[in-house]
């Protein structure tokens, strides 16, 4: 399945780096030379056991090696309806940042930069340089691999030292096309020391067609720096959306991963944090909600490398229908960190006979002066429970719908900006009672 | 207002009650009393609708309407409710959603539009004065990290938050100190009218101290062995149970 | 605790690392469908069984060794190893005949062939290299209708119920080792168990690699027909060698309707010198089926020794209401590797399965937790509960979990608890402060640690077991 994706490349490289900016065509050729010798990983690959990228990769898409402008403005697609939250607000149509409005870029504190990676590129070539290609070097995963081949533009955000945004930045990535569409976005984030941003990616798809997004941010946060991401997926049954993310953490800086899928087709996310630093805090969560044939494989990577890190990760998980879910947690605690506090919890509640669930915690431990514990459960609404509300007067649909709530309760209450907890709350109570359809758009987004 | 005709319960096929017959009548406040195994928990699981319980023959009418046909919610909805000997936790689910939840389902039920907000919480504050609740644990979820008295005056204060006409109080004085016992059965008297009935499974006599009952009624091995007054009660206390088998 | 202690308790030999002087036959090295045949040949098979082996061997040479294990292990040539190796002495029919330095080495391995000798009552298979050299106690075991005999021997006198099962619970080309197994397995025990009846004495196979240069590949199969039971024990040892040794066994295990089967491994290989040299590599293929309603499969091990440990005893969990455990204790020193662990697939309805691991890595070794947990579409309610418990003496080594859980039904509750955690230096304290050296006190806490699955054996092999896990962390603690 990759032989069409490696003539496509042999074939159109010129136009691919004629289009993009020098820094990022520079680890094109290896990276395509990493894809060609690894291929698109089978279900026999450790690290996909459970997600088979086959049908995902096997038809033909349009890929938009020309940079063609957006069939969209979403500005006016996307309008704001939740007033209470304020966000400097972007959106990557497909793999491409759209221009923003004047009054978002104008309105930035002093020193950050928020705009496309291509243009990031092209104004400040050192700054991408110095950090573009160097959390994926080191990788040795396909799609991470396929996206640095393809990969044009995307969003870049760069808060200087000491600098706190005074808002959330949200970040819309929609898919858009009237054919069927594959996109490699890339996203560059820097944190820099003392810093402080938080960011919220929301992911939609518009279109009745198959979208494949693949996409690789690489994060990086700086000494003392706090850098939280929010993600909200709500695509429809058509998106497989293959996210990575690599985070790479300095000495007391303190990142929060929280990841919350309402809708989608095939999701994939690898996140991977990597503590470089002492006394790192880093928390990752998600809620994923699964109906009908979603298959939801979240697989995540904690490296303690360095001693006095914490981390603490929890992902939940309610299947319905014919859905699949899939964790796999892995820690690992490098020779010397000592003092490392690892925890993860996975816990998966299915509602249908025929949902299923993989779970791979895994600890993976090199220091002895640690203390790591991972559990996961598979189970049922706690019928005891049920029954207690029953007599309560509470009817059995009722009773079960207070209970999924307060399944998601802790992954939502670890959201520190109370307006977007509320909403997320909201989104996921809607959703769990089937209200919350695909093809919601952006509507359901604050901005 | 209850009545009980000849019931007969297993669980996993083993039967427990066998041929049990009771009559409450409005105002009336009845003690079941009787030796471990005897059958007192079953009998309250089977009233409110355990699913567990398996209701071979017999029938439970609750003011002359069939109660085995109805399903545990609305069973409460009817207005019976259950004291739970070890009420379960429920971790996330805060005690002021479940109770508005509770509220509004009854409302529901009683074809009434839902209690507004304010009106809840106004409600609920003068309900949590009766029972001396305290406000940290209406802030909390459903029993989670509740010592056991704190359970149990839980249970009393979704009694008189629910208004139950048949309150059915399982073993409440287990696992009490005499000072919480004291505010539990003072939640109970409180709550004592004409209209309503109780029934009080207890294992000791101590209870019946401070919830005075008319009558009581002995079980064992799944029959109502004895019935009297009160002074069955002491009697029970002095001599034990044996010289009933 | 200082560098000195550790020092001083690493101290520790291997003790059953002496080799026997007796004559053996050795067939060249190398495999092709020629030695497949030859081994066959020796053994006056049956023609079936070739063709089982043919197969076998076959499936082998399209595989490749697994690498998903989280094992470093160094490439092996399997042509330079020699497939068959067995005393000369042949067809022996009382203990007389036994070469007597044969005897000897068990003697000294503590293994009592001698029949008077055994108070215990535990009846033994002796499998020295490549084939059983005596089984005791066969004849008392007979009048109850029990066959506990060595597996050629079983394929001579029993090949309808050899046939019958051979292969049916791990298949000829299951995975790498067990195919290499079943093409040149050549001895190993056989147990069948006729319907209701308990076997009334522990049954126990000692596994003894001698010669050099040999791997040794055999073959148990365990047959508890409807309402029996059996507990059977394993041991192992190998003489001490700077050449790693290569030990493939398969062990099958069909529990029919409620009977009930207890396997019990006491694995102490030689795990290689304080510097990694030598030692034997363990890649075993151990699975169970409960295939009748109500049947239970129990196993429990200890792990020592060995320089690598590939080994995942599993259940197939096929008839309704069966249940299965698996308790483990493997304890890895100096460049011991250990990837170990379990597979419950459920099945039937209503079954149930516990898994207890605890690992204890120390010195440069590398220890880890791997297992499956699978409910299929149909195994309604189906139960798991899995403790998995890591303890790390020393910064040089690690500790590794890696769980499967694979859910296909929605009424199943899986519950899966791992932690990894050093010693605890208080323990160690309060001990020294009860005037507790150092070293017993990591005994102590250590067999307390493992205490829950060390429960689990059976009484012989509790004390041995005890003793061993002692002896392989001496010497060890950081």
């Amino acid at each position: 399945m990759e032989k069409q994706y490696i003539e496509l490349y042999k074939a159109h490289h010129q136009l691919i780096k004629q289009n993009s900016a020098a820094v990022i065509n520079r680890s094109r050729d290896a990276a395509f030379a990493k894809f060609e010798s690894l291929g698109f990983p089978t279900i026999k690959h450790e690290n996909y056991l459970y997600t088979d990228l086959k049908p995902v990769f096997s038809p033909d898409y349009g890929l938009n090696f020309r940079r063609l402008s957006f069939p969209v403005n979403p500005y006016q697609t996307f309008r704001c309806d939740v007033p209470e939250i304020y966000s400097y607000q972007f959106f990557v149509v497909n793999d491409g940042f759209y221009p923003p409005k004047e009054e978002h870029n104008g309105n930035l504190p002093k020193g950050v930069i928020i705009c496309g990676l291509k243009e990031a590129s092209e104004k400040h070539p050192e700054l991408v340089a110095q950090y573009y290609g160097k959390l994926t070097a080191p990788q040795n995963d396909a799609l991470v691999a396929f996206n640095e081949t393809f990969a044009q533009d995307g969003f870049f955000m760069y808060v200087p030292e000491n600098v706190h945004m005074d808002k959330p930045v949200q970040l819309v990535n929609i898919m858009r096309s009237d054919v069927d569409l594959l996109a490699n976005s890339r996203n560059l984030i820097i944190i820099e020391k003392g810093a402080k941003a938080q960011l919220l990616v929301c992911d939609h798809a518009m279109d009745d067609v198959n979208f494949v997004a693949n996409r690789v941010s690489e994060v990086f946060v700086g000494e003392n720096a706090v850098y939280e991401n929010y993600k909200l997926e709500n695509t429809h049954d058509k998106t497989a959306n293959l996210a990575t993310v690599l985070i790479d953490q300095k000495e007391s800086s303190d990142t929060l991963m929280n990841i919350i899928t309402l809708n989608n087709g095939i999701s994939r996310n690898n996140i991977e944090v990597a503590m470089n630093g002492e006394k790192c805090e880093a928390e990752l969560c998600g809620m994923m909600i699964g109906g009908g044939q979603q298959q939801i494989d979240n697989h995540t990577t904690i490296m303690h490398n360095k001693p006095n890190c914490h981390s603490n990760e929890l992902f939940k998980y309610v299947l319905d229908d014919v859905s699949k879910g899939a964790f796999t947690g892995r820690i690992f605690v490098e020779k010397d960190a000592q003092q490392t506090r690892a925890y993860q919890l996975n816990r998966n509640i299915l509602l249908s006979k025929r949902a299923k669930v993989r779970t791979r915690p895994q600890l993976e431990i090199y220091a002895d002066d640690v203390k790591c514990s991972h559990g996961a459960t598979i189970g049922q609404i706690d019928e005891q429970a049920l029954f207690y509300m029953r007599t309560r007067g509470i009817s059995l649909p009722e009773a079960r719908l207070l209970l999924m709530y307060a399944f998601a309760a802790d992954v939502i209450e670890n959201i520190r900006i109370p307006s977007l907890a509320n909403r997320m709350k909201m989104l996921v109570e809607k959703r769990m009672r089937g209200e919350l359809g695909m093809h919601e758009g952006c509507t359901l987004c604050m901005h | 207002m209850l009545e009980i005709k000849n019931l007969h319960v297993s669980i996993d096929g083993k039967e427990i009650l066998k041929g049990l017959s009771l009559s409450v009548k409005p105002g009336e406040v009845h003690a079941i009393m009787g030796p471990n195994g005897s059958g007192k928990s079953t009998l309250a699981s089977a009233i409110v609708g355990h699913p567990a319980f398996e209701v071979t023959s017999g029938s439970v009418t609750f003011e002359g309407r069939n109660l085995l046909e109805k399903d545990p919610e609305e069973r409460a909805n009817e207005g019976i409710f259950l004291s739970f000997q070890y009420p379960v936790e429920i971790p996330g689910v805060s005690m002021v959603n479940f109770m508005r939840t509770a509220i509004n389902e009854q409302r529901k039920y009683r074809k009434l539009p839902p209690m507004s907000a304010s009106d809840f919480l106004r409600f609920m504050r003068e309900k949590k004065a009766l029972v001396d609740m305290d406000n940290k644990l209406t802030n909390r979820s459903v029993n989670e990290g509740f010592s056991g008295g704190e359970k149990k005056k839980n249970e009393i204060f979704q009694m008189a938050m629910l208004e139950p006409k048949l309150a059915i109080l399982d073993e409440t004085d287990s696992g009490l100190d005499i000072d919480a016992l004291r505010i539990v059965a003072n939640g109970v008297n409180k709550l004592k009218s004409p209209e309503k009935s109780t029934i009080l499974i207890t294992h000791y006599q101590r209870l019946l101290e401070y919830i005075v009952p008319d009558y009581v009624h002995v079980l064992h091995d799944g029959k109502i062995v004895k019935s009297g007054t009160k002074d069955l009660a002491l009697e029970l206390e002095a001599k034990g149970y044996d010289w009933l088998k | 605790m200082s560098d000195a202690i550790i020092h001083e308790v690493t101290q520790s030999e291997y003790k059953y690392g002496f080799t026997t002087d007796i004559e053996t036959e050795v067939i060249p090295p190398g495999l092709n469908e020629d030695i497949v045949r030859l081994i066959s040949a020796k053994k006056n098979e049956p023609e079936w069984m070739l063709e089982f082996r043919l197969k076998a061997f076959r499936q082998w040479q399209k595989m490749k060794m697994p690498d998903w294990a989280h094992l470093n292990i160094p490439e092996i040539d399997y042509q330079s190893i020699s497939y068959y190796a067995a005393p000369k002495k042949k067809s022996i029919s009382s203990l007389d005949e036994v070469d007597p330095e044969i005897l000897a080495t068990f003697e000294k391995l503590g293994i009592p062939l001698e029949e008077q000798k055994i108070l215990s009552g535990i009846a033994v298979d002796a499998v020295m290299d490549s084939v059983s050299v005596k089984t005791t106690f066969k004849e008392t075991l007979a009048e109850k209708g029990i066959i506990f005999c060595s597996f050629s021997e079983a394929v001579q006198e029993h090949p309808d119920l050899v046939k019958k099962y051979l292969g049916t619970v791990v298949p000829s080309g299951d995975n790498f080792f067990a195919a290499l197994n079943s093409a040149v397995f050549s001895d190993g025990s056989f147990v069948y168990i006729p319907k209701g009846v308990r076997c009334p004495m522990e049954l126990s196979t000692y596994f003894r690699i001698n010669t050099q240069n040999t791997g040794q590949f055999e073959r148990t199969l365990i047959i508890a027909d409807d309402e029996s039971y059996v507990s059977y024990l394993e041991g192992c040892t190998a003489p001490q060698r700077d050449e790693n040794q290569l030990h493939a066994a398969v062990v099958e295990i069909i529990a029919l309707e409620h009977a009930e089967v207890k396997y019990s491994t006491v694995q102490n290989w030689y795990p290689g010198d304080k510097e990694g040299n030598g030692g034997v590599y363990n890649f075993v293929t151990k699975r169970g089926i409960c295939k009748g309603e109500g049947s239970h499969i129990s196993w429990t091990q200890v792990e020592t020794g060995s320089a690598i440990t590939w080994k995942y005893p599993s259940c197939i969990l096929k008839g309704d209401n069966s249940t299965a455990e698996f308790y483990s204790v493997a304890v890895t020193n100096h460049f011991q590797q250990a990837d170990t662990g379990t597979k419950m697939i459920h099945l039937g309805k209503n079954t149930g399965s516990r898994i207890i691991s605890k690992g204890i890595s120390a010195g440069l070794s590398q220890n880890s937790y791997r297992g499956l947990v699978k409910v299929g579409p149909n195994a309604e309610n189906a139960r798991n509960f899995s403790q998995c418990d890591s303890m790390l003496l020393g910064d040089k080594c690690g500790a590794h979990t890696f769980p499967y859980m694979e859910i296909n039904n929605e009424s199943a509750i899986v519950e899966h608890e791992a932690t990894t955690s050093k010693i605890s230096e208080d323990q160690i304290f309060y001990c020294n402060q009860r005037g507790i050296s150092t070293e017993d006190a990591i005994g102590l806490i250590v067999n307390g640690y493992a205490k829950e699955v060390m429960d689990k054996l059976p009484m012989e092999f509790a004390v041995e077991a005890q003793k061993l896990l002692q002896i392989s962390l001496e010497g060890s603690v950081g």
